[in-house]
């Protein structure tokens, strides 16, 4: 039985794995159950981030090492699903008719979508939104001319480099900060005029790096689902 | 301001019913969705626009569309669909 050997591997593995984890972990302190952190963050306002939306603030100045957690969790569930759906139902091509509309209107929409999912991605420091949501449209962007049969707008070659880039970035933005001497992902650069485009430091930069890395997985599950076999390369 | 977050709610439920009370696999992702869209309107009526943005997206968009492709490979799906009404395919 060569899988019981296999099977104790990855046991043993897995136990590895929780042990460190927990090494990791163990100094961190949890807190406690009235958690205060909320309101010190809204006492002091936009100043230490000099994000206007202070939801974005949080997200990718206070927590930003909680948000690289949520793309790797992304990355994961992402990769899971491509591995599963990769394999089996590729023959398979009920390609039905597309109508007029469709077909017209997926071409309308498409442009009006990326634009939007742009905006969301780039004014995320100033108005609600943020890499997230974005990121959430540009996919659905992506889909749009999918199903209208308009052909594909990126080739996963593509999308796929692109998903690579924007993960090394957002880590590149951590490392940047520590080489300044503070910890790993703390927020650096010019804060700027507060509700400009330009503003909030490394914030904006941050938040393009989720938008481009949701935007591209979620495109890849989505074309995947959909049993779209798309030119490699 | 009150009318119209009890108009939201109760449509949430109505629709949230719907999902479970559906035979059709198609139309009740289509009741999923209208769910999504009604807890954005609520989010957004409870002035939590970040949240409402992501819920309207994720819940009431992708989501959607990732279940109604999934019910489309699932086996059940097509007699489903059949045995009910005319699923609509869009």
């Amino acid at each position: 039985m060569s899988w019981r050997g296999r099977d104790m591997a990855a046991l043993l593995l897995l136990i590895g794995l929780g042990v460190l984890l927990a090494a990791v972990l163990e100094p961190i302190l949890f807190g406690a159950a009235p958690m205060l952190v909320g309101s010190q963050i809204q006492a002091l306002g936009a100043e230490p981030t000099g994000a206007a939306n202070l939801v974005t603030a949080v997200l990718l100045g206070y927590r930003g090492f909680d948000t690289l957690g949520e793309l790797t969790i992304l990355f994961a569930a992402a990769t899971g699903a491509g591995m599963v759906l990769a394999q089996g139902n590729r023959g398979r091509h009920d390609v039905a008719p597309v109508g007029f509309v469709l077909q017209v209107g997926s071409s309308l929409i498409f442009p009006l979508l990326l634009l939007f999912g742009f905006y969301t991605i780039l004014h995320g420091h100033i108005t609600p939104g943020g890499g997230f949501q974005g990121g959430a449209i540009l996919a659905a962007a992506y889909f749009v001319p999918l199903l209208g049969h308009a052909g594909h707008p990126l080739p996963s070659g593509l999308t796929t480099l692109l998903e690579g880039l924007a993960g090394i970035t957002f880590i590149v933005v951590g490392l940047v900060a520590m080489m300044a001497g503070d910890t790993f992902l703390t927020p650096f650069g010019d804060h700027g005029t507060l509700g400009q485009l330009l503003s909030a430091g490394s914030l904006p930069l941050l938040s393009i790096a989720i938008g481009v890395k949701v935007g591209t997985e979620l495109a890849n599950v989505l074309a995947h689902l959909g049993g779209i076999e798309q030119e490699r390369g | 301001m009150i009318w119209i977050l009890l108009t939201v709610v109760i449509t949430t439920l109505i629709a949230g019913t719907l999902v479970v009370v559906l035979r059709s696999l198609l139309a009740a992702v289509a009741a999923s969705a209208v769910v999504s869209l009604g807890l954005s309107l609520i989010f957004m009526l409870l002035r939590a626009p970040d949240v409402a943005l992501a819920e309207a997206v994720v819940g009431a968009g992708l989501s959607g569309v990732m279940f109604a492709l999934v019910a489309r490979r699932l086996p059940i799906a097509d007699d489903e669909t059949t045995d009910a009404q005319d699923g609509g395919d869009a």
